[in-house]
């Protein structure tokens, strides 16, 4: 099973969902996303599920929606504007509690952009995915290996809490070749053991003695949505204390932590790893779920040596920083080092503003 | 005495929200008296629009999910495709389905999705309150057309039954109404040849039923059978379209 495989980022990810068990996919083609749909355009039916490319995104996120709420493991996938599309779709899932998983493989924004990738959907993903408030656990992968953990895990945390779960990627992570090692498939038992553990909310027909199913993101009583809602935030609160994961780097001696996420947070980690080896004590924290926010990592980071924050992203304006300055609390003075258009951040940018920070004087 | 008739099972007897004269309730009946007769009520599920078929949400006993408004045919695709052992029907109204939902309607139907589809068409937005539909009228007054139906500003009504027509895949429509006990059968008829083509896995089946919106249209239920019969019924003539269920 640890045969390591070259994929491409698309594909590695589209084959790690038919591994979770995923049977359902719809999409609509944009760059850089395309693997995607295409592989599982190959795949699905090897394996008894269904594709279907959609007429639309919108149509693509509705068609996960009824897939879904049949307790099929079920899939969508976009880039950036296409992700606006769905919005309407994903908070429908998430009001009637339909499981579902989809990817944004994020390019240059706003409007149509660039095909090139950035991460300019930061607060769409993290904070307004759509109408109502509604959050979600979104994971944003840094490798191809990590996009393909990460997808498998998401499913599992898409059926537990019965609420949409996003993969946070971007046009590097959707196309870069990597060697990969996949997870374990799962057995067409196993697969069919788990739509049937949601027989009790499904919408696939009960018998007049059974309860029926009955899914409706829609209200004719106010008390009714908002005792909804209260359950929907503890949901939510929950996923503070057991769903943050992080990834913390040298927080005890660092004079300047970067924070960066996904494919900035490649380089960032690279630009960190030279130049500690040139003596700079650099630290860093890479939210691996952006949503839930790692804030309490900020906590570990060591004030005393600490002169700067450095908030790396590819996006302008930033988006992260206000989630940033949020952990740091004025602990510390925040930089930010930048890219957008669809321009990678490159190590000299990273550099030139930690050789900023440093000569500076900091604090 | 014996029982000759009674309320379909498929109604839980919770009370129906439709205003006097409306024909939802009908349909609704009609739709249940079929599942509850062809016995598939237990398997079926309702994919209902946003609109005022949303007041059905609490009153019928079966399956049920809402859709975004105008996506039911795309969220029936889904389901129906992930679970095809469920009875998938979409419950649509006129914006709902001709307008704001025109390519999910038109591409599932056009790729033949096994499902059935009830499209209510009273010309005229209901729950929000008298808007213009896509099946308004020349001339008919909305709430934002003021001066009537224009066709220079406003097009003309779309004919959607004509228009599924013009697509291949699709085995079964035919165009119905509820305005008199011969109607009410007809409809019953068409419902139940909508779902049978579903269960024999025979692909799509469009009934629309030409109704009334009293409330909407400013006239009594009486009077608006009239405005029916002489109105719609000119623009939206009843009968059957397609029927390829006997052809295999």
């Amino acid at each position: 099973m640890s045969k390591k495989l070259f994929l491409k980022g698309g594909e590695a990810i589209a084959e790690a969902a038919v591994r979770a068990g995923c049977r359902f996919y719809a999409g609509y083609p944009i760059t850089p996303q395309n693997e995607i749909p295409e592989y599982m355009a190959r795949r699905q039916p090897q394996v008894g599920g269904v594709f279907v490319q959609g007429e639309s995104e919108i149509a693509s996120v509705n068609m996960v929606y009824g897939a879904g709420a049949s307790g099929t493991r079920s899939m969508t996938s976009s880039s950036s504007v296409g992700i606006s599309l769905k919005s309407e779709g994903i908070s429908y899932c998430a009001s009637a509690r339909v499981p579902m998983v989809y990817v944004n493989m994020q390019r240059g924004g706003p409007g149509v952009g660039t095909i090139q990738a950035s991460q300019q959907d930061y607060f769409q993903a993290t904070k307004a995915s759509g109408n109502g408030g509604f959050r979600m656990i979104v994971l944003a992968p840094s490798t191809v290996q990590e996009a393909v953990d990460m997808t498998y895990q998401a499913f599992d945390l898409a059926d537990r809490d019965r609420n949409p779960v996003l993969i946070l990627g971007d046009g590097v992570i959707g196309t870069i070749m990597e060697p990969v090692v996949l997870p374990e498939m799962k057995s067409d038992e196993e697969v069919a053991a788990l739509k049937a553990k949601h027989h009790g909310w499904a919408i696939v027909g009960h018998s007049r003695e059974e309860k029926r199913g009955f899914l409706t993101p829609g209200f004719w009583s106010t008390d009714s949505l908002e005792a909804h809602c209260l359950e929907l935030e503890k949901l939510y609160s929950s996923w503070e204390e057991n769903d943050v994961q992080v990834e913390e780097l040298y927080l005890e001696d660092a004079e300047v932590v970067l924070v960066a996420y996904g494919t900035s947070a490649r380089i960032a980690k690279s630009t960190m790893e030279i130049m500690r080896d040139e003596g700079c004590r650099i630290g860093m924290i890479r939210p691996k779920t952006v949503s839930p926010f790692p804030a309490r990592s900020f906590d570990r980071i060591n004030y005393d040596t600490c002169r700067c924050v450095l908030d790396v992203e590819m996006s302008i304006p930033a988006q992260m920083l206000y989630d940033v300055r949020l952990g740091v609390k004025d602990r510390a003075p925040v930089e930010c080092c930048l890219r957008s258009g669809g321009n990678l951040i490159e190590r000299e940018d990273v550099v030139k503003e930690i050789k900023k920070i440093l000569e500076g004087g900091g604090r | 005495m014996e029982a000759v008739y009674s309320r379909t099972k498929t109604l839980n007897g919770n009370l129906l929200g439709f205003c006097p004269g409306c024909m939802h309730g009908t349909v609704f009946k009609l739709i249940g008296e079929v599942l509850e007769e062809m016995n598939i009520d237990s398997s079926t599920t309702a994919i209902l629009g946003i609109g005022c078929c949303g007041l059905a949400q609490e009153v019928v006993s079966y399956d049920l999910a809402t859709a975004p408004h105008g996506r039911a045919c795309a969220v029936a695709t889904g389901l129906k495709r992930a679970n095809p052992d469920t009875i998938v029907f979409t419950y649509q109204g006129d914006g709902d389905l001709a307008s704001i939902g025109l390519a999910e309607t038109i591409h599932a139907a056009n790729r033949g999705e096994n499902i059935t589809t009830i499209f209510i068409n009273n010309g005229i937005y209901g729950m929000t309150g008298g808007q213009m539909a896509p099946t308004t009228l020349v001339g008919m007054k909305a709430t934002t057309a003021p001066g009537g139906r224009d066709p220079g500003q406003h097009g003309y009504p779309l004919h959607m039954a004509e228009i599924i027509d013009q697509l291949i895949a699709p085995v079964y429509i035919e165009r119905v109404s509820c305005n008199n006990p011969a109607n009410v059968r007809r409809t019953k008829n068409a419902i139940r040849k909508a779902f049978r083509n579903q269960i024999e896995c025979r692909g799509y089946s469009l009934v629309e039923v030409v109704t009334s919106c009293p409330t909407n249209w400013g006239l009594n239920p009486g009077k608006s059978l009239g405005f029916l019969e002489e109105n719609m019924f000119k623009e939206f003539p009843l009968g059957v379209l397609r029927d390829n269920t006997e052809v295999k």
